[in-house]
């Protein structure tokens, strides 16, 4: 095999591996950083050998053994850990008792599933969970993180500091939760992932690589939460909704950059092995035990709007049914106003403008530009043109997304055209 | 690891309760203090009396200024605490959460950061 595709098999490796080496390397230590540190060790001790000896069958085995044999030679050498050394000594003791054989560096299944349990622990920030999320259970690097939030390197790699340190000093466990907190738990856990998947998923001006991977991850650790706990209505629901929206991931924007809004989109570009897989478990998520959860309505609007072709048209009366269901689960403004976007395609532009107006009018949505996008559409509907440009130039200046403002500035040169 | 678990509610709703709902109150904290001794996380506990009998004291220019009143005024106030032997924090917050307290009032949960 040349060297350079031995290299590319080495790195592919370690993308696939690294969650899971991490994740074990800090139950078998019980740090963090110290299994951070091991698992950049066994990964250079790799890429000397590995060309040589060949990929081990079991790489991920390997990767732990030689991480953790290096730690250990580390906190040795360091007096400072002296008292890691006996968490290690107790841990090797436990490790030979219960294994027995060269097989106890094995990684557990569970694993990743503690380590994701740990970075969305409740006890943590929000931006801190997303963050931890992706450094270390999607080994996204500390920059790629940064830029997903738009911060700076410098405070990015502050904030997981923090969040690593919190999780040390208070006490927070890597371990899959106990049965009476496993409920709210999950929950958190789907909380984060959607927001990972949110982060991914949102119009924000370049890096679409880092992004796209961003929404695969998402949709990674929902399949892993499944694995885990089959037939979760919740869980079920969370997978079904990112698969679907991301397999228009290519349709929504213009090899341009634009925005292409759903009815615009070239259906071609759509997913549709993705979206016959959303529509399967939107259906399973609908159909299992408990109540139906936020994300499962969510999904099954999704998947109506999947569905639809020039050949059958969106079903908008089903989609209103949906969308006063999720009012009830989630009585949140944005699901208020996409209720009165669905209502408009049924009842028509002046019921829904109703719906927005009381919206706006009880406050609590601020300056959102999607509120005044959507008055701007009803009002140009109703042949209400000055009220719709004014309502535009609204939209216009309380939006701060590159893409979406050139959309908004092209509907306010059609409503210009429009008033003649 | 020890945690410190601080209990904080509104004093004057604490003041206002009924002679029975204090009774059934306190009855639920002997039933609670019980549990964890048994299970040996209980490593101390106690109420305090209400931030009317606190003191406050700092040294300044080698001064002694004592004031009158808890160091900060807050909408809840410190009224008891329990020092516990926990795993971790989700054990913890466990037990923080089976604190009767924790019903109408919070629960802050602080590990120990020892001396030695």
């Amino acid at each position: 095999m040349p060297e350079l595709s031995v290299n590319a098999a080495i790195e592919a490796v370690f993308r696939r591996e690294a969650g899971r080496v991490l994740a074990t390397l800090i139950r078998l230590l019980g740090d963090f950083d110290l299994a951070e540190e091991a698992r950049q060790d066994a990964f250079e001790a790799a890429l000397e050998q590995w060309p040589a000896s060949g990929i081990p069958a079991n790489p991920s085995a390997w990767l732990v053994g030689v991480g953790r044999n290096k730690a250990i030679d580390q906190v040795r050498r360091d007096a400072v850990y002296r008292h890691k050394v006996q968490h290690l000594e107790a841990v090797e003791a436990e490790l030979s008792l219960a294994a027995g054989d060269d097989e106890s560096d094995e990684p557990l299944a569970d694993d990743p599933l503690r380590l994701i349990f740990t970075c969305c622990h409740p006890a943590l920030g929000m931006e801190a969970r997303i963050a931890l999320t992706l450094r270390e259970v999607c080994g996204l690097t500390t920059p790629a993180v940064a830029r997903a939030f738009l911060v700076s390197e410098e405070t990015m790699a502050q904030r997981l500091v923090r969040a690593k340190k919190k999780i040390r000093d208070a006490g927070i466990p890597y371990e899959t939760p106990e049965p009476s907190m496993l409920e709210e738990r999950v929950d958190g856990v789907l909380a984060v992932i959607y927001l990972v998947f949110t982060e991914g998923y949102a119009m924000t001006a370049g890096e679409e690589l880092i992004r796209s991977e961003i929404c695969r991850e998402a949709i990674r650790l929902g399949r892993l939460l499944d694995a885990w706990l089959p037939e979760r209505g919740p869980v079920l629901g969370l997978l079904a909704l990112m698969l679907l929206h991301d397999a228009r991931r290519s349709a929504r924007v213009s090899p341009a950059g634009d925005v292409v809004l759903l009815d615009d989109q070239d259906r071609r570009l759509w997913d549709q092995n993705q979206i016959a897989e959303g529509l399967l478990l939107v259906e399973r998520s609908l159909r299992s035990r408990g109540r139906v959860s936020a994300y499962a309505v969510q999904a099954a609007i999704a998947a109506l709007h999947s569905r639809a072709s020039a050949a059958e048209p969106t079903d908008w009366p089903q989609i209103v049914g949906l969308y006063e269901l999720l009012l009830r689960l989630q009585p949140t403004p944005v699901v208020e106003l996409n209720h009165a976007v669905a209502v408009s395609m049924v009842d028509g532009p002046s019921r829904a403008l109703a719906l927005v107006d009381s919206l706006s009018a009880r406050g609590g949505i601020g300056d959102y530009h999607l509120l005044y996008a959507v008055r701007a559409d009803l009002l140009r509907r109703l042949g209400r043109i000055p009220e719709a440009r004014e309502a535009c130039v609204s939209a216009l200046a309380s939006a701060r997304l590159e893409p979406e403002r050139r959309l908004l500035a092209k509907r306010l040169a059609e409503i210009d055209l429009q008033a003649g | 690891m020890q945690y410190l678990l601080m209990i904080y509610a509104n004093e004057s709703e604490f003041a206002a309760m009924a002679p029975a709902a204090l009774t059934a109150m306190s009855n639920e904290y002997g039933d609670f203090t019980k549990a964890i001794v048994q299970a040996g996380q209980f490593k101390a506990g106690d109420r305090l009396k209400p931030t009317a009998t606190a003191t406050t004291v700092r040294i300044r220019d080698g001064k002694t200024l004592t004031t009158d009143g808890p160091f900060a005024e807050t909408r809840e106030q410190l009224g008891g605490y329990y020092l516990v032997d926990a795993k971790n924090l989700d054990e913890a917050i466990a037990i923080a959460a089976r604190i009767p307290g924790a019903r109408h009032g919070s629960i802050e949960v602080r590990p120990i950061w020892p001396l030695m």
